[in-house]
Parts: C-alpha cells; sequence; structure tokens
C-alpha cells in the first residue's frame, strides 16, 4: 500500500484527499490507516506541492562540511523555509537526512540534479533556470 | 480434559505458576503483584509504548530489562519489579511524562515514585500517547473514528470528524480509558474541533 | 536470451561472451553510479562512446558505464581495461585525446594521472595510495562491471557460485559454511550471519522470507547504495543462496525510495535474471524456485530497523514491534523471515566460492572478513573504501584518506552512524572490528566512518545528531520521545550560551533511562553520541556551560566575527559580500563589522583573501571596542592593493 501511495504523490506531487478515500475503499483499509502512514513518512506530502522541488542535504558528512549555511543560501535565495512551498507554487524547499553522495557535500538537488556546494550566486543562476 | 501446560517463575522471590502463554505481567496480577502500567488494557494486544512495566529479568545468569506487558513468562525467569534500576527508570519516565500532560492521574503516579515537579519544559498537550483510544477504537469498536498522525514529537491522536460526527456522541467509550482525562475534557461533546487532521495539518505549517 | 537450464549452460554463456570479448580495451567511467553523474562522469562516458565510433575503433575497445569506483572526490574516474591505467577528472573536452594518445597509441596523458603528495604522478590503479592499502574482494568489481548488462558479471564468474550451492552443496552445508566463516551483519547489529540462518531455517513453518535490507538510512553512509548500484547481481546472487539455504522461495528487497538509480538499476538486474532463468521457477534447472519483490521505503530513519522493515512490508507503518520474539522465527506475517543488510548478502557469494577458511583469513578474532566504510569528512581522499577487519583507524584515516584537509589537525572520528559515538586521536590506533569499538563506547553500525577537525564543535555533533533522532523517532515509547527531545533542550540551551551547572549529570541521568527503558535500538543506541563526546570531549562542554565559550568557533550564540584592524587591508571584498550589509568602511578605511547587524553566516572569513586573513572568529572573549570610523587601514609590506 505504501508503493501505491508513493505512486500517487509522485504523479499528483501530493495525496488529495479524493484519492486517499478511493484508496480506503479499494484496499479494505480505514482512512486513518492511510493518514498515520501519509503523515509518519517524508516522502508523502498532505498539502499540494511546487512544480519544482529543491532539497538540501543535512546528512553527517554534509551536516561537518557546513550544510546548515547552505540552507541559509536556499532559503535566502527561495525566500520559503524547509517544509514551505512559495505562493506562487513554483518550489518546495525540503530538507533530506541523506542522499548518500557525501563526496560532493554539501549537497543540494534541483529537480533531480545534484549540486555540490554551490554559492548563493550559483543557487541564484540555477533557480532562475526553472520556469 | 486436556491438560493445560504450565510454568513456574519467580516473581519478587515469590514462585508463580502460571499457565503458558501469559505475559509476566498477566502473570504477576495473576500472583496479586501489582506493576504500574498506563498503556496497557486487557481487551487490548499489548502496545509497550509506556515503558512503566518495565521489570528487570535474569535467565541463564543474563539480567536484562524488558517490559513486563510482552515478555512471555517462562520456566525459570527470575523477575524484580522493584529493583533500584526499575525504580529510577520509572521515576524519569513519570518525570517525562508530568512535562507535557501535567494531569491529576500522572501527578498521583509520580508522587507514588517520588516525583514532585518535573524539571523539564514542553508544550502541554495533556496527551501521553499511550494509544488506549486508537487501539480501542480500532481494535474493538472498529470505528476508525481516531487514529495516530505524525512521527517523534510531531506525533498526536486526531479525529476523523465524518466518522466520528456519526459514531462517536453515542459511544463515547474512549473517553474513560484516557488516562489524563484529556478525551473527556477537550472534546465539545459532540464533534471533537480541537483535535482534527486539518488542526495537525495546520500546527505543522505553523511550526515551519 | 536464451533461459539457462543447468550449470552448463551457464558456463556455456560465460565462454561465449569471454570469447566475443577477445582482446578488446575496455574503458571504465563511472557514470552509472549517483555520485558519478553529479560530476558529470556520463558526458564524459558518451564522449567516449562517440570518439571510438569517430575513430573507427569500435572493434579494438568498448566504453563501460560502472557503477562507484570508490575515489569519489576524483569523480569523473576512467579506468582503462587490461592496462589498468586511471584518469581522474577527467573532462569531456580530454576524450578525444585520451582515444588518440592511450588507447591508439602508447601514451599516457600525464596531467590526468594521480599525483601524490610529492608531485610523482602514478599510473596504475593498484599502486595509488587510496587504493594500495585496500583489500577490494567485495567491492572491487565494480570497475568491470555495468550493472545494467548481467554479461558482464556472468563473464567473472558470476552465479556459478549459486549453481556450486545449488547442485554440490545441501542446504545445512551452505549454513554450516556460513556459520564457520563467522560472517557478523554488515548492517550494524554484528549478529552472526549462519546462526541467524539457522534459526530461520528451523523455525516452524512452510512459508519463509528472506530480505535484504537496503534502507541504509545512517547519514553518511552510502556503501549500500554503490553496491547495489555497482554490481546489484552479486546481491541477488547471495540472496538466492541464502534462499536456498534456508528453505525460502519468496524475497523482499527493501531499498529507500531515495536511492532512485539503486531502484532502477537493481530492477533491471532482477529482470535480467529472470529472462536468464536465474531468477523464478526451477532455477538452472536444479527444481528451487525463488523470486523477489522491490519494495520501496517512504522516508524514515526508524523503517530500517528490522521489525519496523517487516511491519512496512506488510503494508502498516514502519515502526519497531515491542515483542521480544526473533523475527527469524516470526517476522513478516508472523512467518519466519530472515533479514540481512546488502553488504552481508554480496560477501556471501564469496564465502561459498572459496570457502570458509580462506575468510576466517581474514581479519580478526572476532570479525572476519572485510568491511566497507564511507569515509568522509574533513579527510583529503573521500569515498568508498574496503578494508581487511584489524586494520587501525590511523591507517584507514591517513594512508588511505590522506589524513585532515587543508592542513588542519585531526580531533574525532564518528564511527556507527546516530547510534555509534565520536573517538579521539588518543584512540586512533585501535583495530577496526565490531567488539573492539564497542568497548570504546562507539559501534561499527553500517560502516559510516566520518572524520572531523579543530573547526568541529563536540557539542554541536552530539546535538546534530539528537536532533536527526528526535526527527526520525517513531515516537511511540515515551523513553525515546521525550527522553531524546529534552536532552536535546538542553544541548540546544548549551550551545545557545545558556548552559547550566547540572546540565552534563542531567544529560547523563537521561541517556541511562533512555538506553535501557526504550522500545528499540533507535532509542536505546541514542545517547550514544552524547555520552561518548562527554566521556572524549568534556572540556568542549564544560567551556559552553561555565565560559560561554565554543573552542572550535562553531555555535553562533557564543561567537563573534572581528576583523583585526592590522591585518585589514581595506579591498572591500568582505564588505560586498556582506548580505546584510553589516560590515562598514571603505577604500583605504579600516573595516568594521557591526555586531548587532552580523548574523554569523561566515561569508567575511570566507571572502577575505588568505594573504590578509583579516577575519578572526572569537568566543568567549569581548570583541575589542572599534576604531573611531573613519580611520586609515596601515599598510602592510607586500599587500599592495
Amino acid at each position: 500500500m505504501i508503493q501505491m501511495l508513493l505512486e500517487i504523490q509522485r504523479d499528483n506531487r501530493w495525496l488529495p484527499k479524493p484519492a486517499v478515500v478511493r484508496l480506503s475503499k479499494r484496499l479494505g483499509i480505514p482512512t486513518n490507516q492511510i493518514y498515520h502512514i501519509a503523515t509518519f513518512y517524508k516522502a508523502f506530502s498532505l498539502t499540494p506541492q511546487g512544480r519544482h522541488s529543491v532539497s538540501v542535504c543535512l546528512g553527517t558528512a554534509c551536516h561537518v562540511r557546513g550544510a546548515p549555511r547552505l540552507l541559509e543560501r536556499a532559503t535566502d535565495a527561495l525566500h520559503i523555509g524547509p517544509g514551505e512551498t512559495s505562493t506562487d507554487m513554483k518550489f518546495t524547499l525540503s530538507t533530506v537526512n541523506c542522499l548518500g553522495c557525501c563526496a560532493l557535500g554539501p549537497v543540494i538537488v534541483v529537480d533531480g540534479k545534484y549540486y555540490g556546494n554551490p554559492s548563493a550566486k550559483e543557487i541564484e543562476r540555477v533557480i532562475a533556470s526553472c520556469d | 480434559m486436556k491438560k493445560v501446560e504450565k510454568v513456574t517463575l519467580t516473581i519478587n522471590d515469590r514462585e508463580v505458576r502460571v499457565k503458558k502463554g501469559m505475559t509476566i505481567l498477566e502473570a504477576a496480577r495473576d500472583a496479586g503483584i501489582h506493576i504500574p502500567t498506563l498503556c496497557y488494557h486487557e481487551k487490548l494486544a499489548p502496545y509497550g509504548a509506556c515503558r512503566l512495566c518495565t521489570v528487570e529479568i535474569s535467565q541463564n545468569g543474563r539480567t536484562r530489562l524488558v517490559t513486563a506487558c510482552v515478555y512471555p513468562a517462562e520456566d525459570g525467569l527470575i523477575v524484580q519489579t522493584e529493583s533500584p534500576q526499575v525504580t529510577k527508570i520509572r521515576k524519569m519516565l513519570l518525570e517525562l511524562m508530568l512535562a507535557s500532560a501535567p494531569a491529576k492521574t500522572i501527578q498521583d503516579l509520580a508522587q507514588q515514585h517520588g516525583v514532585a515537579k518535573p524539571r523539564f519544559e514542553a508544550e502541554k498537550t495533556n496527551c501521553i500517547l499511550c494509544g488506549l483510544c486508537v487501539r480501542y477504537c480500532n481494535e474493538i469498536k472498529q470505528a476508525n473514528a481516531i487514529g495516530f498522525v505524525g512521527r517523534g514529537t510531531e506525533r498526536r491522536v486526531v479525529f476523523y470528524p465524518e466518522i466520528a460526527s456519526t459514531v462517536c456522541a453515542s459511544c463515547r467509550e474512549c473517553f474513560s480509558l484516557c488516562p489524563t482525562g484529556k478525551l473527556p475534557s477537550e472534546t465539545d461533546g459532540v464533534c471533537f474541533d480541537d483535535l482534527t487532521l486539518e488542526d495537525f495539518l495546520g500546527a505543522r505549517q505553523a511550526r515551519v | 536470451m536464451a533461459r539457462l537450464r543447468s550449470p552448463a549452460d551457464l558456463a556455456g554463456i560465460r565462454q561465449q561472451v569471454l570469447s566475443q570479448r577477445g582482446e578488446k580495451r575496455y574503458i571504465a567511467i563511472n557514470a552509472s553510479g549517483t555520485c558519478g553523474l553529479a560530476y558529470g562522469s556520463d558526458q564524459v562516458f558518451q564522449a567516449f562512446v562517440a570518439e571510438i565510433e569517430r575513430q573507427g575503433l569500435t572493434e579494438q575497445a568498448c566504453a563501460r558505464a560502472t557503477g562507484c569506483l570508490g575515489f569519489c572526490e576524483n569523480s569523473p574516474i576512467v579506468i582503462i581495461f587490461p592496462d589498468d591505467i586511471c584518469y581522474f577528472r577527467v573532462k569531456p573536452s580530454d576524450v578525444p585525446e585520451i582515444v588518440s594518445k592511450t588507447i591508439l597509441g602508447k601514451e599516457l596523458v600525464n596531467r590526468l594521472l594521480y599525483k601524490d603528495g610529492k608531485g610523482k604522478r602514478i599510473v596504475h590503479e593498484g599502486k595509488i595510495p587510496f587504493y594500495k592499502h585496500q583489500s577490494r574482494i567485495v567491492f572491487g568489481n565494480n570497475r568491470l562491471i555495468d550493472p545494467k548488462s548481467i554479461d558482464d558479471y556472468i563473464a567473472l564468474g558470476g552465479y556459478s557460485t549459486l549453481a556450486k550451492a545449488l547442485f554440490e552443496m545441501s542446504p545445512e552445508e551452505v549454513v554450516e559454511t556460513v556459520k564457520r566463516a563467522n560472517l557478523r551483519g554488515r548492517g550494524g547489529g554484528g549478529f552472526p550471519t549462519g546462526k541467524k540462518w539457522e534459526t530461520t531455517r528451523n523455525a516452524p513453518g512452510e512459508t519463509k522470507y528472506v530480505i535484504v535490507n537496503a534502507d541504509e538510512g545512517d547519514p553518511g553512509a552510502y556503501m549500500d547504495r554503490s553496491l547495489l548500484e555497482g554490481n546489484p547481481h552479486s546481491v541477488l546472487e547471495g540472496l538466492v543462496i541464502g534462499a536456498y539455504a534456508i528453505g525460502s522461495h519468496e524475497g523482499y528487497i527493501y531499498v529507500r525510495q531515495e536511492y532512485p538509480l539503486a531502484i532502477e538499476n537493481l530492477f533491471i538486474a532482477l529482470n535480467q535474471a529472470r529472462e536468464y532463468g536465474l531468477l523464478g521457477k526451477n532455477i538452472l534447472g536444479s527444481g528451487f524456485n525463488f523470486d523477489v519483490t522491490i519494495h520501496r521505503g517512504a522516508g524514515a530513519f526508524v523503517s530500517g530497523e528490522s521489525s519496523a522493515l517487516m511491519t512496512a512490508i506488510e503494508g502498516k507503518v514502519g515502526e519497531p514491534r515491542p515483542k521480544y520474539t526473533r523475527t527469524a522465527v516470526s517476522g513478516i506475517w508472523e512467518r519466519p523471515s530472515n533479514l540481512n543488510n546488502v553488504e552481508t548478502w554480496a560477501t556471501v557469494p564469496l564465502i561459498i566460492s572459496k570457502g570458509a577458511d580462506w575468510f576466517t583469513s581474514i581479519g580478526t578474532a572476532g570479525s572476519k572478513g572485510t568491511k566497507i566504510f564511507s569515509l568522509v569528512g574533513k579527510v583529503n581522499n573521500t569515498g568508498l573504501v574496503e578494508v581487511p577487519m584489524g586494520m587501525t583507524l590511523r591507517e584507514i584515516i591517513y594512508d588511505i584518506g590522506g589524513g585532515i584537509r587543508y592542513g588542519k589537525e585531526f580531533k574525532a572520528v564518528q564511527t556507527g552512524g546516530p547510534s555509534g559515538g565520536c573517538l579521539p586521536e588518543s584512540l586512533l590506533d585501535i583495530p577496526v572490528d565490531f567488539d573492539e569499538l564497542t568497548k570504546v563506547g562507539s559501534m561499527m553500525g553500517s560502516g559510516g566512518m566520518i572524520v572531523m577537525d579543530e573547526d568541529n564543535c563536540m557539542v554541536d555533533v552530539a546535538r546534530y545528531f539528537l536532533a536527526f533522532l528526535a526527527e526520525e523517532s517513531c515516537g511511540k515509547c515515551i523513553p525515546c520521545r521525550e527522553g531524546i527531545k529534552q536532552m536535546l533542550n538542553i544541548l540546544n540551551r548549551i550551545c545557545d550560551g545558556q548552559g547550566r551547572t547540572g546540565d552534563i549529570d542531567l544529560l547523563e541521568e537521561l541517556s541511562e533511562v533512555v538506553r535501557d527503558a526504550s522500545l528499540c535500538a533507535l532509542g536505546t543506541t541514542a545517547p550514544n553520541p552524547v555520552l561518548s563526546t562527554i566521556r572524549y570531549f568534556r572540556d568542549e562542554y564544560e567551556a559552553h556551560i561555565k565560559e560561554r565559550r565554543c573552542p572550535a568557533g562553531v555555535c553562533k550564540a557564543l561567537i563573534s566575527y572581528y576583523i583585526q584592524p592590522e591585518r585589514c587591508q581595506a579591498c572591500q571584498i568582505c564588505l560586498r559580500e556582506c548580505p546584510v550589509g553589516a560590515i562598514t568602511g571603505g577604500k583605504n578605511l579600516l573595516h568594521v563589522i557591526d555586531q548587532d547587524k552580523c548574523t554569523k553566516c561566515g561569508t567575511c572569513l570566507e571572502v577575505c583573501p588568505p594573504r590578509f586573513a583579516a577575519v578572526l572568529i572569537l568566543s568567549g572573549e569581548p570583541v575589542p571596542a572599534a576604531p573611531p570610523q573613519g580611520t586609515k587601514v596601515e599598510r602592510t609590506k607586500g599587500t599592495q592593493q
């Protein structure tokens, strides 16, 4: 069931309520159980997310190499905090607890592309190139 | 008549003989030995969340700390329900609970164990997340009107108004189970406004 | 792809592949690994494909996109076989030259070779210090395999060990071999694998499951990802051998969803294995049936815990179970389930192929074989390293890791992830071994090895781990949920300059209860980072609490940035770069930081030219009074503007 929720999340960029209700009926699983799963796991969002996802890795190796500062640069550039979506629904900023590419650290991922320790200017450039 | 298999264990230096398949907690209750609990209920599957029923066991020369509500009573098991280590644990657990749930029941229990004022600060949710309400509604009533959301310190119990508005008014059996009294006191009696999924998601956004 | 119906068929395919390859030169580029891709290895790979075609060399040479090659920081990495010539940080524009000079001709492109500390160029992989001291019995094959090609794996002898197990050994013999090899779980627990297999095998019930734990939640650890991306078949082969030994016909691979490439390569590998009849019904004609499902995680560290993972596979919230029955006896849907880590499974074919005696000849008395570590943090050579158990931390960090970057001083090494501990310089000669590491207050864990230097604050590190665990705790039991929360509150206060006498004692008191009363290993091991840093770095805690000083200059509330007037040369760089305009000054006028506006972002320190090095971090002392506005700089010799 978690696999199905992952598909719904991927297709819609969030878990809309009607989808959860339909899933609940199809699988015969009560909605409160589905909501526990949806709020337990970081991969799911119960509110609509932006078109572009920006993730900053806060894993240990990245932390030791200054990830908090990278997060500051990202929040400054996007004007939203971690877990938030911009009002124009363009960007969602989130944090991740280790992407597994520590040699690059600190890492920021924009729409699946990985960047190692970009400067504030580089971040602005990448963000500007997102439509 | 089918012979019932029994096991013999020692609790607080007393020999106790019970049916095989019982837990240490059940065996202790059977023998009239008190072990404090908060999240335990005879009708519900043991949950192991409050950890108050922690006891010290010795087996094959090895000593460890386990929760009595889930650990099976076994032959030759030696159990201590009030060892210094156990007491230390219970005191701290109650002190932690008091910080976020200063309800009378918790205060009384804490006092019994020698804890007066907690040294900690916490948001007063008045809920220790024992899960009795959720488990009762899901397992016994099978109404699923109430459930857990979130993870870690974000974890809360919420009501689902679509279901709650149709079944809760005539049931309310979870009210008497709530150890802190949050359920009876923080719902408006008809529909449960303060504790919905929307509130939880709203609080999440606000924290960000 | 024709189905292989017997070990002879397998051997036949192997011969076929090898003879087809003949004398071709193979060029491995790490383009099939996440890090490699992030460094642009894919463009390099494509450049090779195009250039080989353009120069008409398709009969003589072939480019192969491999998984992780270990020396991550020097990506894109190119290795030319059979010569074993290594080029690092290769750009697509370098490719035509490499093809002309090294493939066609017999010359080397010197600037792309590895340069050691003395400036000497080293050609062959085996001589490079980073690789020389390693023992890459499990990880080494990544260089020779395109993970999207099962033929590459077969060409190396892949699956012939499975054939040996199925046709020449009984299930009990396989279990016995793994037991005698003394293989211990590589996921962190270090539990004897053979014993777990035996318990599962002997547990009552017809249906049994085998599981690959690829959740790899420890931040800083990525060896499992690299194994799955680079050599998925090695894991698969181990899994099928294990299934045969245990008597299981159904397996699960639980992969965290943060590893999309690993999932993709695994998916391809499974399909190819099925096509060849190495998975599914009647494997290689042995009569043994076994197949596997991939289950994706959804973003929760705690779900990597054995019982939590099984609960997640059941479709429920991945919380650990409070029960004391082993999952080997009662796991998924209460059936016997054997869970092992990716690296553990990948080691199995080696043990069955070369024997238990061979395996026990490597390592220490209590820890046999090798272990892959992710050596990260403040080392020069960041990457994945595989070493025999028993090698010391010092050898790993200095001989392989090349020591601390930028000439800084070593302070601590953290092993075992959030469940482990931080070890100081005095313990660097400890051999890497399950029990030795536990004795000093840390643990092996999944293999994360994070090196820290003088610029890391150990109180901040402890706080970081607690914050991680607080977020990842499932929240069910009180000691973990509330205990960690309160420990974190105390650490936050200490880092904010609000530490109180008695805080360290309270941390220790809480640690004891969290360790003893928690429901699962997340809770019981959570105090380790705090306890180990108190044990070995107590002075840092005391400085924070008693002197309001952060010796490493990290904790923002306890530091101030200060421009030394005698060094400032008024270049105006920091003035311009300061994001909040907190620096006053101008051309020839001393730059001064307004402490009230300063957000401690550290930009000024970063941008101040090294020849001036005027910015200093002060802690535990008042900031000297600013010179009057308009003071001119003193020009020091050799720093002309």
